[in-house]
């Protein structure tokens, strides 16, 4: 191993930068002659949309115009597009309604863009949109996906079949009916997966600039995947070609899948930029992110699971409805079917599975991906079945999870539900977890809370999930309207530096650190030698991004293949200089060798030959150093773990606070330990968040409650206990790093097993279930068998 | 419009500014001064916290008129030159930061910390650091790098 390479944790290249206030975010750019928009969004949930009068705002002081849906309409600026298309049970394509840049004819959520404002000043801006004429006429507006689906309800888009995106199925019905005639016990469940808003802290923001001489357009923004954008919003938004179309997604604070998609502000700032002949730079307010990121989860299930007497599972049955908001986001329709169903079998050997899930429209804003994005609603529902299937049956929770895994010699392990894992070891995560959280010496820990008062409980989940979503064929055919591969070019310098150019985004997971540590290891070169560039359409010759925990997997093979072909061609100039057969070259530690004798060139003279050929067989070989690789996965990765949650409850008050978190996971090889924690930090932070605090929730007309800091609980460093982290890998077997990914992990295993815990507190009382957020209220209710507030 | 007048990471500043016009708008707009973030709206998230008169600030929620006289330390002023200020360097060391956006008010939000208290413990940051959300790290790592930074501050003395 090289002293900086793979499994070293190394301290972060991009830190110092951060830690200077030398980052460079979005909103910090100042590009000369910028002027301001400020985007005017709907108040109402539903509403006719009709003239917008701009007359009084462009007399404003300091506006330098304002554009409304008409102005859009005659550059013939199409809708913002979807990414993936679902069928139907039938096999009719699912209701794909426009998404207008901004709105025309009519509003369908709060925070649906009418207008722009743009002015020398955001305040001035500001202050003219006061003065726009909007006449506008409310509709009665439908937030609930329940009452989305009653007859007579408003309808969100006109052309399809009431609020019904799309009516779609995984699994075999037939043999789920069958198993469930044989059960022995049946466990049910009806839950809720709580709407969330994924708030990175960096709100997102927007500069377009035109450059009159060139013609070329430039979208500095806050994007995961800046390839992804340029290409949505050239060909299908504003039409413009890549070759004069430049996305740079600089610094990015935070992702979590709210910044992969193509999002109006983008267009907006971009097609004005030309129009107005200056740079227009956007920043969302956070109130305004609230109205306008895309949110996550919002499921609503119905679940049952059928079992022998031995408490092994025959099936399993899920009916799901996923609120898709007011309109379709890049890949909302992606989320609640190949990302969830696919995952029902989760980390045991359930023979047969069916879901069904419908996605409806509702006004509401748009829901996507949010870390996890499918994964975790999956292991929340089996996790809760399974630990209510486990008290039904009088079985002890651990057993029951051991009598049903996937045995670690069961892979590669085809499920009913079209995934085949590569590898696991659900036993070694689990007793690794079940060790480090001591949860033999639980019951004690238990009887001394009770001497103090509170209620203590403990909670299990075992989970697996799936990530670098591929191959694309595949991917293809189940309705991607993209490729799935990433893209990694190294670039050798003459004096033997390197640059990386990755089509992966960094926004926290620390890739400048790791790309840089593969590079290392493989080259021989020392980090302050390496690179790592990301975010530039116009430096990167291409790339998927940033999101699915993908980026090593994906884009780390592409690193890889890229460098086989570095090595590969430095081999070939070394035996030239070397005047020895290319078979007898060894590379190692930097060092080219001819096998047996003690000739030896440096990394470094072979880049310097390979620019300044004067000793080179040009006749065989071009000059230069500098590779490119595209990679397309063959099949996803699966990381699984075992996470265990130990709460203690005041009865006085409802108040939960999580004394214990324990996660074991199996992430592949681990190129940064320091790292890999890192990310199971948050991802589990973000998870206790979902369920004891966090909720996105609308009231029956379609506004937002829950719109800002104030009503948004974020889980907060008082609010969080330090957690216990290790890891028990398996290997990807399909990838040359064995890599799998663990930017999700932690917020896909963790829900589960709070809420275990928090049922297990309350075991006294008589609850089977609670739903999130397990708020002090519910709980306070429960204790004191009020309903209405355990219910709400 | 007003003028004020401050200083800045020790230099003498002076600006025009609207009467509305806050703290964090006068630092990033009028004077390029990015480092400190603003990442809510409510006074809630604390990316913008700095120093004034020595006190930890949320420069969100201060207009710059009432700045007016004051010293203002910001991010960009802990290190010298190249050196980290011991509480970055323990940030760093203990990977306090991810994606960098809360990082600059979380480190100025944390040395103020240290100056009232060289060995805080767990409870005490967590505390202490209520007022900063950062939704990257969990927060187990920033706890972390705060305990080792108010030390090394107190041993830098």
């Amino acid at each position: 191993m090289a002293v900086d390479g793979i499994g070293a944790a190394v301290k972060r290249k991009e830190d110092f930068r951060f830690l200077t206030g030398r980052g460079n975010y979005t909103d910090d750019l100042a590009r000369p002659g910028q002027a301001h928009a400020y985007v005017v969004r709907s108040q109402a949930a539903h509403a006719t949309l009709g003239k917008i009068g701009t007359a009084k705002a462009l007399k404003a002081p300091g506006v330098v115009a304002v554009f409304t849906g008409a102005d859009l309409a005659a550059d013939n600026i199409g809708g913002l597009p979807c990414g993936w298309g679902i069928k139907n049970k039938d096999g009719s394509a699912m209701h794909e309604p426009a998404h207008p840049v901004l709105a025309v004819g009519k509003v369908r959520h709060v925070g649906d863009p009418i207008a722009v404002v743009i002015a020398e000043t955001l305040a001035q801006a500001k202050d003219a949109a006061e003065l726009l004429d909007i006449d506008m006429k409310e509709l009665p507006a439908v937030a609930n996906m329940r009452e989305a689906l009653k007859p007579g309800a408003p309808v969100v888009h006109d052309g399809g079949s009431g609020n019904v995106c799309f009516d779609w199925h995984l699994g075999d019905a037939d043999a789920v009916a069958a198993a469930f005639k044989k059960a022995h016990k049946v466990a049910k469940i009806d839950l809720v997966n709580n709407r969330l808003v994924a708030n990175a802290m960096e709100p997102r923001a927007a500069v377009g600039e035109f450059d009159r001489a060139t013609g070329e357009y430039t979208l500095y923004t806050t994007s995961q995947n800046p390839h992804v954008i340029r290409l949505l919003m050239g060909a299908f938004v504003l039409h413009i070609p890549e070759s004069r179309l430049r996305v740079f997604a600089p610094d990015v604070g935070g992702g979590f899948g709210s910044k992969i998609y193509h999002y109006a502000e983008e267009a907006i700032v971009t097609w004005a930029s030309a129009k107005v002949g200056r740079p227009v730079k956007w920043t969302a307010e956070r109130s305004e992110s609230f109205l306008s990121d895309a949110h996550g989860r919002d499921h609503v299930t119905h679940a049952e699971l059928a079992l022998d007497k031995d408490g092994k599972f025959l099936a399993l049955k899920v009916d799901t409805l996923s609120n898709m908001g007011a309109y379709l986001s890049t890949f909302a329709p992606a989320i609640p079917t190949y990302l969830y169903a696919t995952l029902l079998a989760g980390v045991y050997t359930t023979p047969a599975i069916y879901a069904e899930v419908k996605a409806i429209f509702t006004n509401t804003v748009p829901v996507d991906a949010y870390r996890g994005a499918g994964r975790p609603e999956a292991a929340f529902l089996l996790e809760r079945l399974v630990d209510i299937a486990a008290a039904e049956m009088g079985m002890d929770r651990v057993e029951i999870r051991r009598r049903n895994f996937i045995p670690s010699n069961a892979f590669p392990y085809q499920t009913p539900v079209a995934l085949q894992y590569d590898s696991g070891d659900y036993n070694a995560t689990l007793e690794g977890a079940l060790k480090l959280a001591d949860y033999k010496g639980f019951e004690a820990r238990r009887a001394d809370a009770k001497k103090r008062g509170k209620l203590r409980g403990i909670g299990i989940s075992t989970y697996v999930e799936a990530c670098g979503i591929a191959p694309s064929n595949i991917a293809g055919a189940l309705g991607a309207r993209a490729g799935l591969y990433e893209c990694a070019n190294v670039r050798v310098h003459p004096t033997g530096s390197i640059t990386l150019f990755t089509g992966c985004h960094s926004h926290g997971q620390g890739h400048e650190t790791t790309y840089a540590q593969l590079i290392a290891e493989r080259l021989g070169v020392g980090l302050d030698q390496i690179e790592v560039s990301h975010g530039d359409t116009n430096k990167i010759p291409f790339g998927m991004g940033t999101y699915g925990s993908r980026s090593l997997a994906v884009g780390g093979t592409a690193v890889v293949k890229a460098l086989d072909k570095i090595v590969d061609k430095a081999k070939k100039i070394a035996a030239h200089l070397m005047e020895a057969a290319e078979a007898d070259i060894e590379f190692k530690d930097g060092k080219f060798t001819v096998a047996g004798t003690d000739k030896a060139k440096t990394f470094g003279e072979i880049a310097l030959t390979a620019y300044v050929p004067h000793n080179f067989p040009l006749d065989k070989l071009e000059p230069g150093l500098d590779e490119t690789a595209f990679y397309d996965p063959k099949n996803f990765t699966f990381p699984g773990g075992a996470h265990i949650c130990e709460v203690e409850i005041d009865p006085e008050t409802g108040v939960t606070k999580v004394v214990n978190f324990t996660a074991v996971d199996d992430v592949g090889r681990v190129i940064n330990p320091m790292i890999v924690e890192g990310q199971v930090h948050g991802g589990v932070a973000q998870g206790i968040g979902q369920a004891l605090y966090e909720n996105c929730v609308y009231d029956d007309n379609g506004q937002l409650r829950s719109g800002s800091y104030m009503d948004y609980q974020m889980p907060r460093a008082d609010d969080l206990p330090s957690f216990k982290v290790a890891t028990a890998i398996t290997l990807c077997t399909h990838n040359p790093l064995g890599v799998k990914g663990v930017g999700e992990v932690g917020a896909i295993g963790s829900p589960p097993a709070v809420i275990n815990a928090v049922v297990d507190a309350l075991k006294d009382h008589g609850v089977r279930h609670i739903d999130m957020p397990a708020s002090p209220q519910k709980i306070w209710g429960i204790i004191n068998g009020n309903r209405r507030m355990a219910a709400e | 419009m007003p003028k004020v007048s401050m200083t800045v990471n020790g230099k003498n500043v002076s600006a025009e500014v609207e009467g509305r016009t806050l703290l964090v708008q006068l630092l990033r707009e009028k004077l390029g001064m990015t480092g400190t973030h603003v990442g809510c709206d409510t006074s809630q998230c604390g990316a913008c916290v700095v120093h004034v008169d020595g006190k930890s600030v949320k420069s969100c929620t201060m207009l710059a008129v009432q700045a007016d006289g004051a010293k203002i330390t910001t991010i960009e002023g802990l290190a010298t030159g190249n050196d980290l200020h011991p509480m970055q360097a323990a940030f760093k060391e203990h990977h306090g930061l991810q994606c960098g956006f809360c990082t600059p008010g979380m480190v100025m939000s944390a040395v103020e910390l240290a100056k009232h208290n060289s060995n805080p413990s767990e409870h005490e940051v967590r505390e202490w650091l209520e007022g900063n959300i950062c939704r990257c790290t969990g927060y187990h790592n920033i706890v972390k790098a705060v305990q080792a930074g108010a030390k090394a501050m107190a041993a830098a003395k």
